[in-house]
């Protein structure tokens, strides 16, 4: 069954790693839904969070290909656990007077934050899960929303450990025991 | 039977890349091109194929004052493919280098088939001067975008002073794990700049981390599927060789007596004179060889990658097997065949582990079935065709006047899966073919590559009257480096294995198939190298014998029956259980 997996990507922070990884995704007709990439916590190390909708074999084909560019340190499907995926979006609402409260009140509803407003419109910030930043833009649409960014997911395991306890390559396919896991770097 | 001796592939080209005495220029601060050369010849290159043109011309410049050969090629994707087939005979990295722009783009396919292929290779390209980067500049192209997909790494070096360590990189990524191409670009300024030359001794990456030694409990896992099997079956490919493991793979097969099936670059990895070698796999496999595929029980895939020409339509491989697969890249585990009990590692060590866990056996029935299947009346009719220079009595006269020693490489086409039929390959390293990418122009570039990395051994090319057109221009090449090599157009007056495509599966309409040539004897006479041609069947041999005895380039002009076919075949899209075979009865020679 098809499903939406959401893989993080530690990679070195080196000019053209992006290329590589969206490069490789397309010439195997990999489908991308979202990627973001940004700084981590290590110098030196990006952080990618990859959202892949496929069989899990395909997404697991999709890891095994992830780590074979050599710029890729870690790949963990956080899928199978509990962890926090978010996005963040900005909407250009247009608000004009005798609208402005009901736009407040829905924002509030949402935790969206009004970041900018002029006499005819509202800025707004939200951040969560897919489905949340959708519902607020159906209940917005009618008022007309002038312009819209969304960042796609970024993405977070629950719990204590710093980084991703499982990378994928333990999955099935009987990789030795000593290879890539765990990566020194990665675990403190 | 003869067991290997012959270098093998990543076990040479890693222990190449081990420690060897510092180089002499070491500390001196040097030109990049300086130091490219001296990077070379750290790693123990001796060989480049290149050509040379402005971004690379400061490289150039420094040649001559190193120890390194460079052979001048008449096309750098020749450069590519010869020091591609030069990696193969001799196990290590070959290198090659051009200009940017063109010079560079020319390498692209020469990298794409090393690319499939696993065969390791680096590749130096000039770049236009850093400043004038991103600007269309003359001769720009972003070669380093382009080989992305083609390449297993590639690099753009900035400074004088990354040269060596990018070199070093360059040359341990090629060579290990699963090898493959690298390409170093390299701007023509960071050529002229000057920088200490310190060639690392290491390189290290913490992305790359092949797995080369197995997990224990999959080894244990393979073995029960092992010892539990009725019908098991070898598929064996390149990755034996890549690995160095021919001797240790001989020594599972004898233990375990299970017989052998090769894919196209499998073969010569176990002699395939040896009673429990069956022959190729495949679209042009033998006829029990498919059949025993159909039957097995278990299908133990080593250092093969489930090609689509070696599996046919996948639902109906192996239908009855379950299937262990060993490879170094676990990328290739499940990728096209759904896998029991897949093994990560590199097959030298996955042999070690795996052999003492599994019975010695022979399995009388199962082979004795095998045999039934066997093609008799083929073969019969094959020794007995004496009108035409028949393609298998051509291949056949080349194995036997070499006593199967040879080195073979081909060219693409019928002519090379007729050779791979019946050349029976007995080494490892001497079959020097373009099995994924396919490429024609591959035959005589491989042989020079092949005869200047291993010179001791006697090199034919069996090329097609298409492709030798795409690169016979290296005849000059062959000529200048006086080197002693042997061409066998198997000249049919068409791109025959097109024409055999449209025959069977498109009505026989010949499109853009007949392909005329010149008179390739006064060809041959032209480049200043001894032509001869053959119309009969009595002509064959006594040409062999001819051009074995001559110093220096040879060829031989083999006319044959234009409407030749290869069989088995299996139609495209089909199981490899319904292959077509050969029909006697008919004009179809
Ligand atoms: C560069 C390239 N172009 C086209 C093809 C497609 N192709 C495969 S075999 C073949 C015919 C080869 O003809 P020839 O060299 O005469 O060999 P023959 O099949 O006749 O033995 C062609 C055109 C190819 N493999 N490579
Ligand atoms: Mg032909």
């Amino acid at each position: 069954m098809k499903s939406a997996h959401t893989l993080v990507v530690l990679v070195e922070d080196h000019p053209g790693v992006l290329n590589r990884v969206v490069s490789m995704m397309r010439r195997r007709s990999f489908n991308i839904d979202s990627i973001t990439v940004g700084h981590s916590e290590q110098p030196g190390i990006s952080r990618m969070t990859l959202v892949v909708v496929g069989e899990d074999d395909e997404v697991e084909q999709v890891g095994k290909q992830l780590y074979k560019l050599m710029e890729v340190l870690k790949v963990t499907d956080l899928s199978d656990q509990a962890c926090i995926a978010h996005e963040l979006a900005l909407v250009k609402v247009a608000a004009k007077a005798q609208h402005r409260a009901e736009i407040l009140q829905i924002a509030g509803i949402y935790d969206a934050r009004v970041i900018d407003a002029t006499p005819a419109s509202l800025v707004l910030e939200a951040t969560g899960s897919e489905q949340k930043i959708d519902a607020l833009l159906a209940m917005l649409r009618g008022f007309g929303i002038r312009e819209l960014v969304r960042t796609g997911r970024i993405a977070m395991a629950r719990g204590g450990t710093a980084a991703p306890t499982k990378g994928m390559t333990t999955v099935s396919n009987g990789v030795g025991d000593g290879a890539r896991e765990p990566l020194v770097a990665l675990t403190n | 039977m003869v067991l290997a001796d012959a270098p093998n592939m990543t076990a040479t080209a890693l222990a190449a890349l081990g420690e060897r005495p510092p180089h002499p220029w070491t500390g001196q601060t040097l030109s990049g091109a300086q130091i490219t050369c001296a990077s070379l010849e750290a790693e123990g290159v001796t060989t480049v194929f290149g050509y040379p043109g402005g971004a690379v011309i400061p490289l150039y410049d420094a040649l001559p004052g190193s120890g390194l050969h460079h052979v001048l090629v008449r096309f750098e994707q020749w450069a590519a493919l010869a020091a591609d087939a030069y990696a193969r005979v001799t196990g290590r990295v070959g290198v090659c280098m051009a200009t940017s722009g063109p010079g560079a783009t020319n390498l692209v396919t020469g990298l794409a088939n090393a690319h499939l292929d696993s065969v390791p290779l680096v590749a130096i390209t000039g770049q236009v001067g850093q400043p004038m980067i991103g600007r269309d500049a003359f001769q720009e192209v972003d070669i380093t975008g382009i080989t992305l997909p083609i390449t297993k790494h590639n690099y753009l070096v900035q400074r004088a002073e990354d040269i060596a360590p990018t070199i070093k990189e360059a040359f341990y990524l090629a060579a290990s794990g699963r090898p493959g191409p690298v390409l170093v670009d390299i701007p023509k300024n960071v050529f002229v700049a000057k920088a200490p030359f310190h060639y690392p001794a290491t390189a290290r990456r913490a992305g790359y981390q092949p797995s080369t030694s197995p997990n224990m409990r999959q080894v244990k896992l393979a073995a029960e599927a092992i010892n539990r099997a009725e019908k098991p079956l070898i598929m064996a490919g390149h990755g034996i060789m890549l690995a160095g493991a021919t001797d240790l793979f001989a020594r599972f097969v004898e233990r375990s007596g299970i017989p052998v099936v090769f894919t196209l670059l499998g073969l010569g990895c176990f002699p395939e004179d040896h009673p429990l070698a069956l022959g190729m796999m495949g679209m042009h496999g033998h006829r029990h060889v498919n059949a025993a595929l159909s039957e097995t029980d278990l299908l133990v895939n080593i250092g093969a990658r489930f090609d689509d020409r070696a599996t046919g339509k996948i639902s109906g491989f192996i239908p009855q097997a379950k299937v262990v697969h060993v490879d170094i890249d676990p990328a290739e585990i499940g990728k096209n065949v759904k896998t029991d009990v897949p093994v990560v590692g590199d097959a030298a060590e996955v042999l070690k582990a795996l052999t003492p866990l599994v019975a010695a056996r022979r399995y009388g029935q199962w082979t004795g079935w095998i045999e039934g299947q066997r093609d008799e009346a083929l073969l019969a009719a094959l020794e007995d065709r004496p009108n035409h220079p028949e393609p298998y009595t051509i291949i056949k006269a080349i194995s036997d006047a070499s006593d199967g020693e040879a080195i073979v490489a081909t060219d693409v086409g019928q002519h090379q899966m007729w050779t791979a039929q019946h050349f029976g390959f007995n080494h490892p390293d001497r079959w020097i073919t373009s099995g994924g990418l396919g490429t024609m122009g591959y035959g005589l570039p491989a042989a020079i590559g092949a005869k200047l990395g291993r010179p001791d051994l006697e090199v034919w090319t069996v090329v097609g009257d298409g492709g030798f057109q795409m690169s016979l221009n290296e005849l000059a090449t062959a000529a200048q480096e006086n080197l002693d090599i042997n061409v066998a157009v198997v000249n049919n007056g068409y791109l025959g294995m097109v024409r055999q495509w449209q025959d069977l599966f498109h009505a026989k309409n010949y499109s853009e198939v007949e392909i005329s040539g010149p008179d390739f004897v006064k060809l041959a006479e032209a480049y200043g190298v001894t032509g001869i041609r053959v119309k009969t069947d009595a002509e064959i041999r006594p040409a062999i014998a001819r051009a074995r005895s001559i110093k220096g380039p040879v060829v031989i002009d083999f006319v044959i029956e234009p409407e030749a076919n290869v069989y088995p075949i299996v139609p495209p899209g089909a199981s490899n259980s319904d292959a077509l075979h050969r029909a006697f009865d008919d004009t179809d020679v």
